[in-house]
C-alpha cells in the first residue's frame, strides 16, 4: 500500500481498544477490529493447519464460536470474520467425509446417478442444519432435496459457491457428505448437461488439422522488431461486440506470407 | 454507511462523472509510451530493491532482495548425516505442489502408467490456483486464433518471452479448455453452449473463459476429485526442503519435512516435477499480496541449489486492483474481469487516467503514478491511499444483476464488511500477484537439470516480464500436462542410481567462502505473522 508516513504503519490498532476472546478456552486480549485469523496470529499462533488462502475461498479456517448470553453456535471463516468481545472459539482441522471414486466417462447424466453413487442421500431428515451452518450461506438442504429428486442442474447451481470446507458433513445427523454429492452433480452438469461449444469443437479440429502450424512457426522465428510491427497492427475487438467483424480476418497470416 | 464520511466526497465526484466517462475513449499507449511509464513508476525499476546472486548457477542474476536473502540461506537438512540409502517412498514421478499445475502433471503422468506421488505443503488444492478469479485464456471464438493469442502474450511480456513456450501455450489452449470441460468444469456458458468470454488487459480479442469469479476454485475442485478417482498417492502437510541428485547431476528425488511431526524423510524418484507456485508471501518491497499462505518461493530456493537456471526473477507482477479498504481484506484480489466487464479506474477527482485494459504492469504503474506522482489518490482514515474501481458501472452498462451473476465471490466478501459493490466503488491499489519469471524450462517443462521438470508459476520464460490475465490458469494445464507426460515416459528409461547431496554441500561452501548470507534457513515454508507483525498492513 502507499503509505503517508511510517507512523500509520499500524493502522489496524489506531484508536482501537483491546477486547477479550477465548481461543480453545484460553483468554487473550486482542485489538477489536482484527479478523479472527489475525487475532490468533497477534497472540502468537503460527498456523500450519487452518490457514490457506486468507481470502475466503479455500475453506481451511472454519471457526465455531459462541458469545455469552446466547445459545447460538456461529460458524464463520476466520480470515473473513472480525472478532467479537468474549467470543469462545474453536477450529476444526479436518472433516472426514464419504467420497466415492468414479469415472465420469462411465457415469451418465441420468437423474438417478446421485442416488446410485451416494445412496445415503435418502437418509436426509430435512432438519436444515446444513443450511444453517454453511459459512458460505448456501442453501444446502434445498440442493440435497434437489439431489433426491434427481435435479442435477438445480444441485449444481445452488451449490456453485461451495468451498468444500465440509462443515455441513460434520454436523449432519443423517451423516451425509453434502459437499461431495454436490461436487459430483456439478461435474455431471458441466460434462453432460451443458451443451457443447461449436466454436471450440471447430477450433480443435483446425488445430488438429495443422491450420495454425505455419503461422505460429513464422511468428516464432520473427525478430523482435518484426514482431513489434505485427503486434502494433492488431485490430482491437470492441467492448460491444455485437455484429463486429475484423476488417482483416486473415491477420496476422496475411502479413507474414 | 459503506465508507467513512471523509471518502464520500470523492465517491460523489465519481458518480457525477459516470455518464460522461461511459462515452469517453482512452486510446491504448504506444510501445514507447508504455516503456517510459514502466521505467518511471513500476516497482521493478526502483533503486536499491534488488541485488546480484553471487553463488551458484544463477550467479550474476539480479533478483529482489527478499528472494536473494532466501537464496543465500542454508539448508534445513543436515547434509553430512542425512541417510540417503533409506527412502521412505519411491516413485516413478514425484510431483511437488498441490495446486493446478501439480494436479494436472500427476493426472497425465498416471495416465502414462507412472507410479505418482504428489507431495504438498498444505492441503491438496491450497494454492494460488484456487484464488484465480478471472479465468483461462484460449482462442476459441470465431475471429480469434492461436496466432493472435501468441501476439498478445508476447506483447504483454515485453517481447521477452521465450517464443517456443508461448507457441506451446497458445497452441494447446483450446485443447486444455476442452479437457477441463470434459472433466466437468462448469464454465460460464450461453444457452447455446458457447462460452461466455471476457477481456483481460492486453488482449485484442475477448478470450477469458470463466466460472463466475470462482474460476480457479471450480477447476481445483474438479482436479482434486479426479486425483482421488485415479488413486494417486497424496502426502499433505509435507514440504519439500531439498532436491536430491544422482552422481551425474540428474534429479532423483527430494527430502521432505512432515509439518505435523517435523520428521525429515526422503522420496526417491526417477523424475521430479516442481509445481511449487509463487512468492507473494515473501512480500517483495513490503507489498501486500493476493497469494495464498504457502507462496514462499520454496521451489525456487531448492531448484537454485540443485543448479537449475532461472529467468526473469527480477520481474514481479503487481496486480493493479488489490483491495485497499477495508483493512481486514487488504490485498484481496479484485478480479481483472471487472475491467473486462467495463468498470473504470477513477482518481479522487472523478477522472479516468488509463485505458483499463492495458496490461497489468502498465495499469499498475498508472495507478502508482496517480497516487504518488500526481497525488490524485483517495485516502482512508488510517492513511492508506488508493484509487476507485467503479464497480457499479458494470451493472449500469451490462445490466442490473451482472455483478451478482459474474462476481458472487467478491460481492459476498465486500458485503460482509458492509460494502455493496453494486452501489459503491471499491478502493484499490497494486498488490504483489505473480512471479513472472522462474525456473527456465523447455517446451516439455524440463529445467536445465535433467529429469527435473517445472510447471506453473515456479517456471519462467512463458510470460516474459509480464503475464497477461488468464494466462496462468492456462499455463498450469498446458505445462502441467506436457511435464507430466514427458516425466512419465522418461521414468521408464531410468535405472537405479546413487543419490547425493553434494550440490548442497558445495552451495554451503561457496556461501561460506564469500562470507555472505544471514544464516537464515531456507526454504521459508511458511510466513511468520505472529505478534506485532499481525498488525502491519503488509501481512494481511
Amino acid at each position: 500500500m502507499s503509505r503517508k508516513s511510517k507512523s500509520s504503519e499500524k493502522g489496524l490498532t489506531e484508536k482501537n481498544r483491546l477486547v477479550p476472546i477465548y481461543i480453545f478456552g484460553k483468554r487473550y486480549e486482542v485489538p477489536e477490529n482484527l479478523t479472527i485469523q489475525k487475532a490468533m496470529e497477534y497472540v502468537g499462533y503460527q498456523f500450519v493447519r487452518n490457514c490457506g488462502c486468507r481470502g475466503g475461498i479455500c475453506g481451511s479456517c472454519v471457526t465455531e464460536y459462541r458469545t455469552p448470553g446466547s445459545y447460538k453456535l456461529k460458524i464463520v471463516l476466520a480470515c473473513q470474520a472480525v472478532v467479537e468481545p468474549e467470543m469462545q472459539l474453536t477450529q476444526i482441522q479436518f472433516v472426514p467425509s464419504h467420497k466415492e471414486a468414479y469415472d465420469l466417462d462411465i457415469l451418465r447424466g441420468d437423474d438417478s446417478v446421485l442416488v446410485k453413487v451416494y445412496p445415503e442421500l435418502l437418509r436426509c431428515v430435512q432438519c436444515n442444519t446444513c443450511t444453517r451452518v454453511c459459512p458460505q450461506e448456501i442453501d444446502v438442504m434445498s440442493y440435497i432435496a434437489a439431489a433426491m429428486r434427481g435435479d442435477i442442474k438445480e444441485v449444481a447451481q445452488l451449490s456453485f459457491e461451495c468451498i468444500m470446507c465440509g462443515t455441513c458433513a460434520s454436523k449432519c445427523p443423517a451423516e451425509l457428505s453434502q459437499h461431495q454429492i454436490a461436487l459430483l452433480a456439478r461435474r455431471i452438469y458441466g460434462r453432460y448437461i451443458l451443451l457443447p461449444s461449436q466454436n471450440l469443437q471447430r477450433r480443435i479440429r483446425e488445430i488438429e488439422e495443422g491450420k495454425y502450424e505455419s503461422v505460429l512457426d513464422t511468428l516464432v522465428k520473427l525478430d523482435t522488431e518484426g514482431l513489434k510491427d505485427i503486434y502494433s497492427q492488431r485490430e482491437q475487438e470492441p467492448q460491444d461486440t455485437s455484429g463486429w467483424k475484423p476488417q482483416n480476418e486473415d491477420f496476422p497470416g496475411d502479413q507474414l506470407t | 454507511m459503506a465508507y467513512p464520511e471523509s471518502m464520500m466526497g470523492s465517491i460523489k465526484r465519481l458518480e457525477a462523472t459516470r455518464e460522461k466517462r461511459i462515452e469517453q475513449q482512452i486510446p491504448r499507449l504506444s510501445l514507447a509510451e508504455r516503456e517510459a511509464l514502466l521505467k518511471r513508476y513500476h516497482p521493478d525499476y526502483r533503486e536499491g530493491v534488488k541485488r546480484e546472486i553471487q553463488v551458484g548457477v544463477n550467479r550474476g542474476e539480479n533478483i529482489p532482495n527478499e528472494l536473494a536473502d532466501l537464496f543465500e540461506g542454508e539448508s534445513m537438512v543436515d547434509v553430512d548425516h542425512f541417510d540417503l540409502s533409506n527412502p521412505k517412498y519411491e516413485a516413478d514421478v514425484l510431483v511437488v505442489g498441490g495446486g493446478g499445475g501439480g494436479a494436472t502433471a500427476s493426472i497425465f503422468a498416471r495416465e502414462k502408467g507412472a507410479k505418482v506421488i504428489l507431495a504438498t505443503k498444505l492441503r491438496i488444492g491450497d494454492s494460488n490456483t484456487i484464488m484465480a478469479e478471472g479465468g483461462i485464456q484460449a482462442a476459441t471464438s470465431e475471429y480469434d486464433s492461436p496466432a493472435l493469442h501468441y501476439l498478445d502474450t508476447m506483447g504483454g511480456g515485453g517481447f521477452h518471452n521465450h517464443p517456443e513456450l508461448v507457441r506451446a501455450l497458445a497452441h494447446d489452449a483450446p485443447l486444455m479448455l476442452d479437457w477441463l470441460t470434459q472433466l466437468g468444469v462448469m464454465f460460464d456458458r450461453r444457452p447455446d453452449g458457447e462460452y461466455l468470454t471476457s477481456f483481460a488487459g492486453g488482449q485484442c480479442r475477448r478470450r477469458v473463459h470463466s466460472a463466475a469469479d470462482y474460476s480457479g476454485l471450480e477447476m481445483m475442485r474438479v482436479l482434486r476429485d479426479e486425483l482421488f478417482a485415479r488413486e494417486i498417492e497424496i502426502l499433505e502437510f509435507t514440504s519439500a526442503i531439498e532436491l536430491v541428485l544422482d552422481e551425474s547431476g540428474r534429479c532423483a528425488g527430494a527430502i521432505f519435512l512432515n509439518l505435523d511431526t517435523r520428521e525429515q524423510f526422503l522420496v526417491k524418484a526417477k523424475t521430479v516435477i516442481l509445481a511449487t507456485g509463487g512468492i507473494g508471501r515473501i512480500h517483495i518491497q513490503n507489498f501486500p499480496t493476493t497469494n495464498h499462505y504457502g507462496a514462499t518461493a520454496d521451489g525456487l530456493v531448492i531448484a537454485n541449489r540443485a543448479g537449475a537456471k532461472m529467468v526473469f526473477l527480477d520481474a514481479t507482477q503487481f496486480h493493479p486492483t488489490g483491495t485497499a479498504y477495508p483493512e481486514q481484506i487488504l490485498g484481496l484480489l479484485v478480479s481483472e474481469a471487472f475491467r473486462g466487464w467495463s468498470a473504470h479506474l477513477v482518481n479522487g477527482g472523478g477522472e479516468r487516467f488509463i485505458n483499463e485494459l492495458e496490461t497489468r504492469d502498465i495499469t499498475s504503474s498508472a495507478v502508482i503514478r496517480e497516487v504518488t506522482g500526481r497525488k490524485r489518490g483517495i485516502e482512508t482514515p488510517t492513511g492508506m491511499v488508493g484509487v476507485w474501481l467503479d464497480t457499479p458501472l458494470v451493472d449500469i452498462v451490462k445490466g442490473v444483476g451482472t455483478i451478482n451473476r459474474i462476481f458472487p465471490h467478491l460481492f459476498h466478501r465486500f458485503k460482509s464488511f458492509g460494502i455493496d459493490i453494486t452501489q459503491f466503488p471499491v478502493l484499490v491499489y497494486p498488490t504483489q500477484h505473480y512471479q513472472n519469471g522462474g525456473i527456465e524450462i523447455d517446451i516439455n517443462g524440463e529445467s536445465t537439470v535433467e529429469n527435473l521438470f517445472v510447471a506453473g508459476e515456479a517456471s519462467g520464460g512463458v510470460h516474459g516480464r509480464n503475464r497477461l490475465g488468464g494466462n496462468s490458469l492456462l499455463d498450469i494445464f498446458v505445462f502441467g500436462r506436457r511435464a507430466g507426460i514427458t516425466a512419465a515416459l522418461r521414468s521408464k528409461e531410468i535405472n537405479s542410481r546413487r543419490l547425493t547431496l553434494q550440490h548442497v554441500r558445495e552451495y554451503h561452501d561457496a556461501l561460506k567462502e564469500l562470507g555472505i548470507g544471514k544464516k537464515l534457513k531456507a526454504p521459508l515454508i511458511l510466513p511468520d505473522y505472529r505478534f506485532e507483525r499481525a498488525l502491519t498492513r503488509v501481512h494481511q
